[in-house]
């Protein structure tokens, strides 16, 4: 042991110490949290799915690699946030896409919507989304173009399965405003539950995407409020406003239906472009609840949930700025408070 | 009741190194000890001894020159010098350094009574101020100033025993072992400041204190026993968990009618009143992983921290850091020379492995984890932001000067951004501004 005199001591900032939890480790279970969604999308749209996955991360790993070495800034790829974009891109197009297709999705959300405005951290809307607009603008029949049963990209399940679902998913019916099946209300609210439905590879399944939203809230990578916001808006608007017979049924439709469960999850729980104030995260769930019931109901296409989240996006900060924390020993305005300090 | 505060972490605990050790003098007590004049809030004392000078225990080595409190020799023996010495605080400090003659004279003037119940609560605080009694818990503020302050403000004594930092057992051990101290303490300062309703909040997590001081306690003090949670044993916080209260921003306890002390500091209060002693040595919780033999000691003041660690045994393995305090809050230290001091209540030698993550800060997430474990209910990571860019007018909008640097948010942060420095920067530009302002008016 040396002598003392010769320690090389640390002297540094308190605390010493930190959480063993870093960005990484954060990243990381948000695809640990994808992984059954992804193997309902395997199960149910065929190795296709898989195949468009693995491209689709790779792709955001490669663009942004790419970008930050040909602007000589260190390397992120450790971080995962790239490998997250990728997933949740391919979770929210159709299993027949084209590969290049999904590719220029890619670039677009790594380079323009995260890599120009400085990278981790500092873009305003949800890559993985803004991907996915831009796809839809750039090549809308690729994104609408749903795969019919029977083809090569779909595996049947039992006898019925895919034969529920034609060409379109259950959002188009509700957008005109019928119930999205032809025989049993139960056997169809399984299917939707389940997965077994037409739509883009990993927003089917609302059981696989619960799973991996309880183990997120669980294990303290997200916060329940946003996702109970989002859903509880939906929920409660559906149910007041039902088009069809039963509102119970409509509101389980809506719910279950389409993008709003990993909308709701996994895209309006990403930490950069949602309010990182707790009443802002109340405000911003509720805001992508309304706007999605909106668009669905009123908007051009039968699915609302990628612009609801990209326009509540562009209100973070002002929901931020309204929303700071009231300070112990203050009001929410910042006055301080009066003698006694009680504010309850 | 227990009331919860805002936020709040859990870092993990490490007390079990310490906390069923009792504490025990040093085995060996230091050949020469050095008291720096600083040991407390407040301007440096003025030493009234000269090199050459005898000293006995307990007799008074250094003057308060306004806000301070007094400071005696806590061995016997030769003053060999009065020189700056390095020091905990940072930098070097002007220190009384006593060689040791080992025979620990008492100082004459110091006696213990009999009937200490019987003394007015002036004569207690004469008696607090004379044995140079300061906040046992980690700042130091001189206590009888405290206490004269709060004379018919309050109406509720709390004392402080939830030594929330991790690692530390210094008041476990102490709440343990000297119950009677702490709890007639505890009557002392109530009676000197007028207060009926006595409080020790204790964490749930040294159930034998606990025991202990619910069977002293009797029907004039509550013994709050709180979950574990950091930093529950801050000042604001604790205030907050007891009464619901809210100290406003830039008061003090008083003006929310508390009055909060260490439980340390109870204990000295006894021991000078009842016992006869000046505040001349302290418990110190010597651990960390580093450590050979962790041990919770008793300890002379100015004893040098490299006295304290070969006393245990030395180190087991290289430290990369040795701090005077807890790991949250706790000060580093370049020089392992420095003393103990009156508000030393740890030394944690900590391994590189403890310390955990040393991977570079990343960029911000805005996972706005910090905002969630504020105690204070600040914005960290959008304080963080204004200071990076040297906005402090924005910091100070968004009440940086509020920060009680307890370090939770900087412990979450999973990008590991040095959040609580960037506030102290953003704090001392303030400070420094403010007095220039002062400054300019005056003039």
């Amino acid at each position: 042991m040396k002598e003392y005199a010769d320690l090389r001591l640390t002297v540094a900032s308190s605390p010493h110490v930190s959480s063993p939890v870093g960005t990484r480790a954060l990243m990381l279970d948000v695809l640990i949290a994808l992984v059954p969604a992804l193997c309902m999308g395997v199960f149910f749209f065929g190795p296709r799915a898989l195949v468009l996955t693995a491209v689709s991360v790779l792709g955001c790993e490669v663009f942004e690699g790419g970008y930050r070495i040909l602007l000589k800034k260190p390397q992120s790829g450790g971080d995962l946030s790239a490998a997250v974009t990728g997933l949740l891109l391919a979770f929210v197009c159709p299993v027949g896409m084209p590969l290049w297709t999904v590719l220029v999705g890619d670039f677009f959300a790594m380079v323009v919507v995260k890599q120009l405005f400085g990278g981790l951290g500092k873009n305003f809307l949800n890559p993985a989304l803004a991907g996915r607009a831009f796809l839809a603008l750039s090549y809308a029949s690729s994104l609408t173009g749903w795969v019919k049963p029977g083809t090569k990209y779909w595996i049947e399940l039992g006898q019925t399965g895919a034969d529920v679902v034609s060409a379109a998913t259950p959002m188009a019916d509700l957008q005109s405003g019928v119930l999205p099946w032809l025989g049993s209300s139960e056997a169809s609210m399984r299917d939707m539950f389940y997965g077994n439905v037409g739509g883009c590879i990993g927003e089917v399944s609302a059981l696989a995407l619960l799973l991996g939203g309880a183990y997120l809230i669980f294990r303290g990578v997200i916060h329940p409020r946003i996702p109970t916001a989002y859903l509880g808006t939906v929920a409660a608007l559906a149910f007041l406003f039902p088009q069809g017979n039963d509102p119970v049924d409509w509101m389980l439709c809506q719910l279950l239906g389409g993008g709003v469960m990993l909308g709701a999850l996994f895209m309006a729980t990403d930490y950069v472009t949602s309010p990182s104030t707790p009443l802002g995260g109340w405000l911003f769930g509720v805001g992508c609840g309304l706007l999605t019931m909106f668009l669905r109901r009123f908007g051009g296409g039968p699915e609302g949930v990628s612009y609801a989240i990209l326009l509540m996006n562009l209100c973070v900060p002002v929901l931020e700025k309204h929303t700071l924390p009231g300070q112990y020993g203050r009001k929410r305005n910042g006055k301080k408070t009066g003698k006694g300090g009680e504010t309850a | 009741m227990q009331r919860p505060f805002f936020g709040g972490v859990h870092p993990a605990e490490h007390k079990d190194l310490t906390e069923h050790k009792a504490a025990a003098p040093l085995r060996e007590a230091p050949g020469q000890v050095v008291i720096p004049m600083a040991m407390h809030v407040g301007a440096p004392c003025v030493p009234t001894v000269a090199p050459g000078d005898q000293v006995t225990v307990g007799q008074l080595i250094g003057e308060p020159k306004g806000l301070g409190a007094a400071i005696h020799a806590s061995v016997s023996g030769k003053v060999a010098a009065v020189e700056e010495r390095p020091y905990g605080g940072g930098g070097r400090m002007l220190s009384v350094v006593i060689d040791n003659d080992f025979q620990d004279t008492p100082c004459p003037e110091w006696k213990g009574r009999s009937n200490p119940a019987g003394l007015s609560g002036t004569e207690i605080l004469s008696i607090v101020e004379k044995a140079g009694i300061t906040g046992m818990g980690g700042a130091g503020f001189p206590t009888h100033v405290k206490l004269s302050g709060a004379v018919g403000k309050v109406d509720t004594l709390i004392l402080n025993g939830a030594e929330c930092e991790p690692y530390i057992t210094a008041d476990h051990r102490l709440m343990a072992e000297r119950g009677e101290a702490v709890v007639g303490g505890a009557r002392l300062m109530a009676k000197a400041v007028k207060v009926q309703k006595i409080l020790i909040a204790v964490e749930n997590n040294k159930p034998d204190a606990i025991e202990n001081l619910k069977a002293l306690a009797g029907e004039d003090i509550q013994v709050h026993v709180m979950k574990v949670r950091y930093p529950q044993g801050a000042e604001k916080q604790l205030i907050q968990s007891l009464t619901g209260r809210q100290v406003p921003s830039g008061k003090l306890p008083a003006d929310v009618k508390c009055l909060v002390c260490n439980v340390g500091t109870a204990a000295a209060v006894w021991e000078a009143v009842a016992e006869g002693k000046a505040l001349t040595r302290r418990r110190v919780t010597l651990t960390g992983g580093a450590v050979a033999e962790p041990m919770n000691v008793i300890v002379p003041m100015g004893t040098p921290v490299s006295w304290l660690i070969k006393q245990a045994g030395g180190f087991q393995e290289e430290p990369d850091r040795v701090l005077l305090g807890g790991p949250m809050m706790g000060t580093p230290l370049y020089d392992l020379d420095a003393p103990v001091m009156k508000s030393t209540n740890g030394v944690l030698c900590l391994t590189k492995e403890e310390v955990g993550r040393r991977d570079p800060a990343q960029a911000c997430i805005r996972c706005g984890k910090c905002v969630e474990v504020c105690p204070m209910k600040l914005a960290p990571l959008f304080l963080r932001m204004n200071v990076e860019q040297y906005r402090w007018e924005q910091a100070e909008k968004l009440h940086v000067m509020d920060c009680i640097e307890c370090g939770s948010c900087n412990y979450i942060c999973p990008a590991r951004l040095s959040l609580v420095q960037s506030f102290r920067t953003a704090k001392s530009v303030l400070r420094e501004r403010a007095a220039k302002r002062k400054e300019g008016k005056d003039q």
